[in-house]
């Protein structure tokens, strides 16, 4: 890397955190997540494809507890990123760009990905 | 005194490159992926507990199947897209940066091939 003198940024640790940068870099690191699960879905589909003996050995992977584990954070990965990406569809038409559409759209994605999560584990228990 | 038009050096360079159909197709793919989403959904709700047949049965449908070759390639797709730019915004060695690129492009063809190719086995019976 060039280590000139131009003028940096702000360091990020100074500043508190706030709904809309932790929601900012919460859609990548839940767009990462999505991208491991896509590995998953792909060896699923294979196993499927494979025939009954994969596909009874990759359901019992996801049924163990970490296999659980993954795939609740995923669901959520999934409805967050889902939420908060028309959320940034519509900030890219133009609307909710003020201060009070950000934070009120914010805290909409927030809860409604926590109450479909809980709805789609609610339904499975 | 240089007549050049400083626009022209500016060509080229770095942002006049080819971000805004870079910008475009992470959109594009968005937007196909919130109608995807949905159905990926239903599917997964029809899955679960599925024994191998009902699901062999389920993704083999032909509507079923291009639903979900169509979630997998835009998926895999608008995945790429994203990785690359947390890709060229955190990494600040050009050699790791390099390398990560392909290996995500890389890694993301061969995966959308193979779940292509299980589905259709799937929709076609063979």
């Amino acid at each position: 890397m060039v280590t000139d003198n131009r003028p940096l940024s702000p360091h990020l640790q100074v500043y508190r955190p706030q709904l809309t940068t932790v929601m900012s870099i919460s859609h990548r690191i839940s767009g990462i997540l999505l991208s491991l699960g896509m590995v998953v879905v792909v060896l699923w589909v294979l196993a499927l494809a494979s025939g009954p003996e994969a596909f009874e050995r990759i359901n019992s992977l996801l049924a163990t507890p970490i296999g659980l584990i993954a795939m609740l954070v995923w669901s959520f990965s999934l409805f967050y990123h889902l939420l908060n990406g028309i959320r940034h569809l519509l900030w890219d038409a133009g609307w909710l760009l003020d201060l009070r559409g950000a934070y009120a759209s914010g805290w909409i994605v927030l809860a409604a990905s926590v109450v479909m999560t809980a709805i789609v584990w609610g339904g499975l228990l | 005194m240089r007549l050049r038009n400083p626009l022209a050096n500016a060509h080229n360079h770095g942002s006049a490159g080819h971000g805004l159909s870079h910008w475009w197709a992470q959109r594009f793919s968005a937007i196909g992926l919130v109608f995807l989403t949905v159905w990926l959904l239903w599917a997964l709700g029809s899955l679960v507990g599925a024994s191998h047949a009902e699901a062999a049965a389920l993704l083999g449908h032909p509507f079923h199947a291009a639903m979900a070759i169509l979630f997998v390639v835009a998926g895999v797709y608008h995945g790429q897209l994203g990785l690359q730019v947390v890709i060229e915004d955190y990494f600040d060695s050009h050699l790791i940066e390099t390398t990560a690129l392909i290996a995500v492009r890389f890694l993301s063809i061969i995966g959308g091939l193979l779940a292509v190719i299980a589905i259709l086995k799937l929709a076609l019976g063979v």
